[in-house]
């Protein structure tokens, strides 16, 4: 035998960038999907045109809140080249993303309840005889109050916008309580409140909603959909539910997304009404929203009014925080439950709060229906509590720097409210933007009207649980191998622009050895891809990415088999690499990976792996647990530098410095691009961003369109320095956490911050418009509070507190039992003394 | 009865081409669904995005602004004339090597914005490249990636041997 030792087998060498263990992981590497979309060829739902297509137009409500006391559409039908018209009947059963909320219809039923609320639809040979055919619809409403934002649904009940909801028109109500934070404030040495709030903003994806239907008559029977979703399979679930169809008879088909930020993440009437309407036209049906149509079908960013206490020592160590938000739902659930509970969930992820209270309210408005933008519900909250700490770091004399990186979370450790941390690079972070910024040297030191401010934050790296409870995987991965030595890996993730069919394409590489481009992917198909719940929550790289490794770790096992057998080289001393299966002792000795397939598909037959992933359970228990949950957290730092105009109260933004603990870069270049576009997306939020509506008027939208809904051109986006942290997490794949949501989150308060820098006015709102800053500056002048925001928080009807202990107080993740839990905790928290 | 078309020749993508469309459609509409060239895309059709931007005699216009009778006799480029033989064009190119196309769905426009700038500034400044892109509105990439990638493709445009600063790709040390 020798005395050669066993060489540790090295699957991988680093021809990469420097510093990467990995030979294609971590690379800044060309998009699989890039060249389509570079040429124009990448075929957009709209792309779509199909023989003897139709095409689908909606007919919306003018009101904000009514009864349909009738609709005739008779003389629609009449209209040469119109071939069906629909109303609500015609698809009475409803839907909606959470199944606590189904409380939609693809066409009011019986009342409206937004202008925009889709009434009735139309069929016909072209877009202009389907717009024209609207017009000849008649509907007679019956017109009710409508309820304007949150504090008008508090004070109004009556008449609710629904038959269902916590309390009137307050649609969810929740109260937690971790520990007690009376008792908290009663140890601090500094208790502080504070009051801001967060306008609703919309996710704006340049490509406008598009979705295509084509029926297949009996005995097929088979739907088929083409759109623009980022949630293919709960489209799925949709259309089966609503058309009575049985779930194999219909395929849904995600095309690629042209943006989507949370904005196609629900199940669309636009969706369900082509799809109807192919089946009775026997035709392919097309619908696209214009720009201002997207504006109403929405589901953004919920306003949210917020109020903060917080108890902290003279070194700044948080004793106890209650934290109280009141979000304005529009007229229907989408994701509000959940958006509801993540204004509360992630305040305990990045500083230690031993003790934690949070009561959260969603209210129905008659506005197009918010749900999930971008950090989905915890911009919000994390634009309070860094604000907030910006404030409480002054009153103790501390930088704000050094009062975070004082009382991080630590890693692998649980929260107050049962949240599972693993790596934790915030620290990293802070200490990058502080450095490579000037911070200290800057930080209140700059000419009056330029400022710095600090922010950090975190997100999660996927929901923990599914939209609907089931025990299934998250995401599926089957993978297939070419006798040529192609690869095809098959998943039902979509992709929205962030990447991830490269993601699939580069994780197999890895893994065998290829490149990515001799991969082949296809993904976002019910026909053809297992399932994967979809993109949203930042789930997509961990989740399919850790199904792919397990898909490709299967194909690579039995083909190291055969090929060991074939070259009488033992198993574990054979390596993957480009493109060959070879002895790490003798490199020379080895089979091209084509070569090494059809060895193993003599012997096996045909080859075909499966990998799939489901988190591990939360280690909450209690009602409301289920939100906030994640296999991994993301963290991010960001500094703003901002210029702000005294006499006119304009605020610019030149820099932002951006550190961002991403676990593992998967493909460096997409991680950038990531982090820049939330750091974009974050400075249109913190600067200009609004849904605005006449309150007064019919609470009509008062700018549906690009031009007036301001968003960040190429002369208002800032420069970005931009620092990759990698503390690489063992949830997830090759240690990789999430890019595409983190960075958005520091910088509305890293800018508010700057501005009380630049200018010292506190405007505890975004956006931060001159406006504001300028009635802020000239109170300032006045000796008033040098301020703009919100003046209360309205009472609210708050239902029995859910205690739950936390972990250091003897809490097993449960919530007590009415009043022995109290007395349980009490005695634990006794002993403790 | 559906309207009588009318019919024009332009160039279009340095080929002639003859088209018979109904007389109120915009550019955008024909290249789209008479042409069959969905390359080019519409953000609004209002005018107030720059999605929908193509070259007519190398200057960008709307296209959803643009009557397509307006273009006979003219020469029209879209993003489907920009890879000559089956080579891409180096400003793709470079859109692809750094990942300046996320969604890929405001790319053709800000592809032919650009090279309508290089035609006529060669060496553009970041803010001239800022100035001449501002008519175009991208919500993926905050612009970053795009500036780098113009000006990575200048460079090579002008012969250099230019590869992308390791900041770019892989952020600050």
């Amino acid at each position: 035998m020798g005395t050669r030792k066993k060489a540790a087998v090295k699957e991988t060498a680093a021809v990469g960038r420097p510093g990467t263990p990995f030979r294609v992981v971590g690379n800044a590497l060309r998009k699989v999907d890039a060249t389509a979309k570079v040429t124009g060829v990448t075929k957009f739902a709209d792309d779509l045109f199909l023989p003897r297509m139709l095409y689908a137009k909606l007919l919306r409500s003018p009101h904000p809140h009514a009864r349909i006391t009738a609709i005739d559409t008779s003389r629609a039908l009449t209209l040469p080249g119109v071939k069906a018209v629909l109303t609500g009947h015609d698809l009475p059963i409803p839907f909606g993303i959470l199944p606590v909320s189904q409380d939609e219809h693809a066409l009011a039923l019986d009342k409206v309840r937004f202008v925009g609320d889709p009434v009735a639809a139309v069929a016909a040979a072209s877009e202009e005889v389907a717009t024209a055919a609207l017009d000849l619809i008649a509907v007679t409403y019956e017109l009710e109050r409508p309820i304007t934002d949150a504090e008008d649904a508090v004070a109004h009940p009556e008449p609710r916008i629904h038959d269902y909801g916590d309390l009137g028109n307050l649609h969810k109500l929740v109260n937690l309580e971790f520990g007690d934070v009376e008792q908290g404030f009663a140890e601090a040495d500094l208790v502080r409140d504070d009051l801001l709030f967060f306008e609703g903003s919309t996710h704006l994806p340049m490509e406008q909603h598009a979705a295509v239907g084509d029926w297949s008559p009996p005995p097929d029977g088979k739907l088929t959909l083409w759109s623009s979703t980022q949630t293919p399979h709960y489209v799925h679930r949709a259309l089966a539910k609503v058309l009575e169809l049985p779930p194999a008879k219909v395929r849904v088909i995600a095309t690629p997304n042209g943006g989507g930020f949370g904005g196609k993440s629900d199940p669309f009437s636009h969706e369900l009404v082509v799809a109807k309407l192919a089946m009775l036209t026997g035709r392919p049906v097309k619908i696209t929203l214009t720009r201002e149509e997207v504006f109403y079908c929405h589901r953004g960013r919920h306003p949210t009014l917020m109020w903060v206490k917080t108890g902290v020592k003279k070194d700044g160590a948080i004793t106890a925080m209650h934290f109280k938000s009141l979000l304005d739902g529009g007229g229907y659930g989408s994701y509000g439950v959940a958006s509801t509970y993540y204004t509360g969930a992630l305040q305990t992820v990045t500083y230690h709060v031993p003790r934690y209270k949070f009561q959260g309210a969603r209210a129905f408005t008659n506005k197009p229906p918010c749900g999930p933008k971008r950090g989905h519900g915890t911009p919000q909250p994390r634009f309070a509590l860094e604000v907030h700490l910006d404030k409480i770091a002054e009153q103790l004399g501390m930088d704000p720097a050094e009062l975070r990186l004082k009382q991080l979370v630590p890693p692998n450790s649980l929260t107050a409210n049962w949240l599972r941390i693993g790596s934790m690079g915030l620290g990293a972070c802070i200490r990058k933007v502080v450095q490579g910024s000037g911070w200290k040297e800057q930080f209140r030191n700059l000419p009056h009207g330029k400022g710095i401010g600090l922010a950090c934050s975190s997100y999660i790296t996927g929901a923990g649980l599914p939209v609907y409870w089931n025990a299934m995987p998250h995401s599926g991965v089957q993978l297939k191998c070419d006798r040529g030595g192609g690869v095809t890996v098959f998943c039902g993730s979509t992709e929205i622009g962030q990447g991830s069919d490269s993601i699939l394409a580069v994780l197999v590489a890895e893994v065998l050895g290829l490149d990515p481009f001799d991969i082949a992917v296809v993904t976002g198909d019910t026909d053809l891809t297992p399932v994967d719940l979809g993109s949203y929550s930042s789930r997509v790289t961990l989740m399919t990415g850790n199904a792919c490794i397990q898909a490709a770790e299967r194909a690579r096992e039995m083909i190291r088999r055969h090929a060991a057998t074939q070259l009488a080289v033992p198993a574990e001393r054979l390596a993957f690499a480009e493109r060959r299966i070879f002895d790490v002792a003798d490199p020379a000795c080895g089979l091209s990976f084509a070569e090494a397939v059809q060895l193993a598909e003599a012997a096996e037959g045909t080859i075909g792996t499966v990998g799939s992933y489901t988190p591990q359970p939360s280690a909450g228990k209690y009602r409301g647990a289920g939100v906030g949950p994640s296999p991994a957290y993301s963290y991010s730092a960001c500094v703003a530098l901002v210029d702000v105009d005294p006499a006119t109260g304009i605020v610019r933004v030149p820099r932002v410095w951006i550190a961002h603990d991403v676990g593992r870069s998967i493909n460096a270049a997409s991680v950038m691009g990531q982090i820049e576009g939330s750091v974009y997306m974050g400075l249109g939020e913190a600067l200009m961003e609004e849904m605005a509506y006449r309150g007064n008027r019919n609470v009509v939208h008062k700018i549906p369109s690009l031009l007036e809904y301001k968003s960040p051109t190429t002369l208002e986006m800032c420069d970005v320095v931009t620092y990759v942290v990698e503390d690489p997490d063992p949830n997830g794949p090759f240690g990789a956490k999430e890019c595409g949501q983190g960075p958005l989150l520091p910088v509305p308060p890293a800018v508010a911050n700057a501005v009380y820098d630049a200018v010292g006015v506190r405007i505890d709102e975004v956006p931060i418009t001159p406006e504001k800053v300028f009635k802020a500056l000239r109170r300032k002048e006045k000796g008033e509070a040098a301020r703009y925001g919100p003046d209360q928080f309205p009472d609210i009807p708050w239902p029995e507190p859910t205690r739950v202990a936390p972990p250091w107080e003897g809490g097993d993740g449960t919530a007590a039992e009415g009043g022995k839990g109290r007395q349980k905790a009490a005695a634990l928290a006794a002993r403790k003394r | 009865m559906p309207d009588a078309k009318v019919k024009i020749g332009f160039d279009l993508n340095g080929e002639s081409v003859e088209v018979a469309f109904a007389p109120h459609k915009t550019l955008l509409e024909v290249l789209r669904e008479d042409l069959g060239l969905t390359g080019t895309k519409h953000g609004c059709e209002l005018g107030e995005c720059g999605t929908c931007a193509v070259l007519v005699d190398g200057k960008p216009v709307l296209s959803c602004l643009v009557l397509g009778l307006a273009c006979a006799g003219r020469r029209v480029k879209t993003v489907e004339g920009m890879a000559v033989s089956g080579k891409l064009h180096p400003l793709q190119d470079t859109f692809a090597e750094l990942g300046a196309a996320q969604c890929g769905y405001c790319t053709p426009a800000f592809l032919l914005a650009a090279e309508a700038l290089l035609a006529e500034h060669p060496k553009p400044s970041r803010d001239e490249i800022k100035q001449a892109l501002s008519g175009n509105l991208c919500r993926c990439t905050g612009y970053v990636k795009i500036y780098e990638a113009v000006e990575l493709a200048a460079a090579r445009m002008r012969g250099e041997r230019a590869e992308p600063a390791r900041e770019t790709l892989y952020g600050h040390p």
